[in-house]
């Protein structure tokens, strides 16, 4: 582990502390000198007034010189950064257990979360949105974690599916489950229509295109007033049906079917369920794709598109696939999310969904199915928990995740799981697999 | 009449001023090993790269016929289809295999349009259809009896990017087998290999030849590989054919030996005494 310092290597080791320590406090003064030892205001009749805040300056500088003797002392007690922990065998095999329990745990888990907080109005929606962005996540991955694609603009094809409900089902009352294919459909053409002028493009000017198509799409919406409603929106999306089967109080809802009291919590379980059942749709989908095929050749693409070629591989309709298959993915949790709300208006499709679903991919482990659940349920999860620290809430939420990228530069889930095997299916380290190029 | 499986007829390719291949024209014959060689800058490569659909040449004709005499203008066809339609495999000069997958699933990529229709487009495959699991286990039998022919069953799990240089130089070409071609395109896949691996090297080549009847276009520095197992060589010099001809033909051309040597005409007697050839 760490090698215990001989006095005569100690002496230099605490010089160097000071010196490191000596010249934040250095960089903090001439910086904060001017940010915090002076104040200048606007006086009653517009002149400049100001007065010089020395105190809370020293104070500053203390604090930076003070921390940075910390930050030091546990970066040399830590060792180098990239050192190798040797974990006893008992403890690696306690751990490999432990990992193979997670996903079914928090399969049963998310199965009992309707039960166990049935009274609780706010986790449950807090559930269902989680669920939303596992679902968007698992549709992202496939494009970005499996072929390598960096997509941008994933919530132009959300943004489709959603549209694509809400504006069937309130001009010709088609019902949700009728508009969910098409919702996945049409938003597979859009992906398809994306792919084509993209298909020469990678890595940065593949991410650039795609963040332009993801405005282009909001931009329309706003826009096109007569179709979309503009800013807007789309009110009055028709609810869910269990097959037909409304969800209202009234003699013909599930309620009074059933024989039992109406409830309006009987709606926001169905919902949960509803999106917990589509995102495991994406799920099981996703692990097949990747079994076949299709799915190896997404993977090799993103190892090495050369070798891709010479094997007789089109990678055209290859990309072609991948970015349909997200695109269909994104468009049914948009159709979901419209049935949900109720209301949809272009507001809910700005780049920040799409930024939020990447950094949930990338959080994950590029290509690992639980990573992006893991990462999901920490990502927005995370962010209520932190809601208490108010103003402070996105501060800690950025630190937690600078530490986080620290720790595991390749995501929660660092490794990539073989999609075929012979003897026994070793984990691949994720300093060998790819992060694409395109 | 010899039967030539791949015909270059005046091949010109040129990069702006450049001119990296000049008129050149040779053949491969059929279930044979050809070997093309020349020193650095010759032009080696991108005779392959234009063989297989990497390049689009400047000018020339590139033909190759299958033995039920399929006929394909190689010059014409994208990169993936040389290798889907005229069966036309590859390796590359720096090992392009996917490191981040296991040997097993390298090979299963290398089948990929085969596996693509017998999984029905993905969508027979997505339902688990019977004819889709039969044809996946065809697949990996096929990748186990590559594995085992290169000595690398026992690592069929590894990651690629885990295994010795050497191994992964076999894989490469396993990898290019698994495809099924009529023509294998290797570009120096004795690089860097030792000499025992070398000759290991040219004993698989050499078995291909006679077990699967592939015929082998081959670019290579390792004298001693090529020597031993090929039966024609072509030798480049500055994008032109220099010689061609049976390996000790060659050996003794004055031609060759100033091209690799440096040396004009006329020295090429005095190099040859020096060397006691």
């Amino acid at each position: 582990m760490t090698t215990i310092p001989t006095p005569a290597s100690r002496a230099p080791a605490a010089a160097f502390i000071f010196k490191k320590a000596l010249i934040s406090a250095l960089v903090a003064l001439v910086l904060f000198s001017l940010m915090i030892g002076i104040r200048t205001e606007a006086g009653p009749s517009g002149q400049l007034i100001y007065w010089t805040r020395f105190g809370d300056l020293a104070a500053m500088v203390g604090i930076v010189f003070g921390g940075s003797i910390v930050v030091e002392l546990l970066r040399q007690w830590w060792g180098p950064v990239g050192t190798v922990r040797i974990v006893p065998p008992q403890m690696q095999s306690a751990l490999a257990v432990a990992g193979r329990l997670v996903a079914p745990l928090l399969l049963i888990f998310a199965f009992l979360v309707p039960v166990i907080f049935y009274d609780q109005r706010y986790i449950l929606d807090l559930g269902i949105l989680v669920l939303t962005y596992v679902m968007l996540g698992w549709g992202l991955n496939v494009v970005v974690g499996l072929a390598g694609l960096l997509d941008l603009g994933y919530v132009a094809f959300y943004a489709v599916g959603a549209y694509s409900y809400a504006l069937l089902a309130t001009n010709f009352g088609w019902s949700f489950w009728v508009c969910l294919p098409l919702a996945g459909i049409l938003a597979a053409f859009w992906g398809v229509l994306l792919g084509f002028p993209v298909l020469r493009l990678r890595g940065d000017y593949l991410a650039i295109v795609t963040l332009a198509f993801g405005e282009i799409i909001r931009l329309v919406i706003i826009n096109w007033q007569s179709l979309t409603g503009g800013p807007n929106g789309v009110s009055g999306i028709p609810r869910p049906t269990l097959f037909g089967i409304p969800l209202t109080p009234g003699p013909n809802g599930l309620a009074a079917k059933l024989g039992i009291e109406f409830s309006p919590t009987h709606r926001i379980v169905f919902l949960f369920y509803l999106i917990l059942a589509l995102a495991l749709l994406t799920n099981w989908v996703t692990i097949r794709l990747r079994r076949l095929p299709i799915g190896r050749a997404w993977e090799a693409l993103r190892e090495d598109e050369v070798a891709c070629r010479a094997l007789g591989i089109n990678i055209t309709t290859t990309k072609l696939t991948a970015f349909a298959t997200g695109a269909m993915f994104g468009g049914f949790a948009g159709a979901f999310f419209a049935t949900r709300q109720g209301f949809i208006s272009p507001e809910s499709f700005t780049f920040q969904e799409s930024a939020l679903v990447l950094a949930i991919v990338v959080l994950g482990g590029m290509g690992s199915q639980l990573g992006v659940a893991l990462a999901a349920l920490t990502m927005i999860g995370g962010f209520e928990l932190f809601r208490g620290l108010e103003q402070y809430r996105m501060l800690v939420f950025g630190l937690a995740m600078v530490l986080l990228m620290i720790w595991r530069p390749r995501g929660l889930i660092g490794h990539r799981a073989p999609t075929v095997f012979l003897r026994h299916a070793q984990t691949i380290s994720s300093d060998l697999v790819k992060e694409g190029h395109g | 009449m010899s039967d030539d499986i791949l015909k270059v007829d005046h091949l010109t390719m040129r990069f702006g001023g450049i001119v990296a291949v000049n008129d050149l024209s040779f053949g491969a014959e059929r279930r044979q090993i050809t070997a093309l060689i020349g020193p650095n800058g010759a032009g080696k490569t991108t005779v392959f790269n234009c063989v297989t659909g990497f390049y689009k040449p400047t000018s020339g004709a590139i033909r190759l016929a299958h033995d039920n005499g399929a006929q394909f203008r190689l010059e014409t066809l994208k990169d993936f289809r040389i290798s889907k339609l005229a069966k036309v495999a590859r390796t590359f000069q720096n090992i392009r295999l996917f490191p981040g997958m296991t040997a097993l699933e390298n090979l299963m990529v290398a089948q990929h349009n085969a596996l693509m229709l017998a999984s029905g487009l993905t969508f027979l495959g997505l339902i688990g259809a019977p004819s889709w699991r039969t044809a996946e286990k065809r697949a990996i039998d096929l990748a186990k009896f590559w594995l085992d022919r290169i000595g690398l069953l026992d690592r069929a799990d590894d990651a690629a990017g885990n295994l010795p240089y050497g191994d992964q130089r076999r894989l490469e070409i396993a990898r290019a087998m698994c495809t099924e071609p009529a023509l294998l395109c290797l570009d120096e896949p004795a690089a860097g290999l030792n000499a025992r691996e070398s000759a290991a090297l040219s004993d698989l080549l050499l078995s291909i030849r006679a077990d699967q009847g592939t015929s082998i276009l081959l670019i290579e520095h390792d004298m001693s590989v090529v020597m031993e197992i090929s039966d024609r060589i072509v030798v480049m010099d500055y994008g032109v054919k220099i010689a061609e001809g049976k390996p000790k033909d060659v050996r003794d051309d004055p031609k060759v030996i100033a091209a690799y040597l440096g040396v004009e005409d006329e020295e090429v007697a005095a190099v040859e005494q020096e060397l006691g050839l």
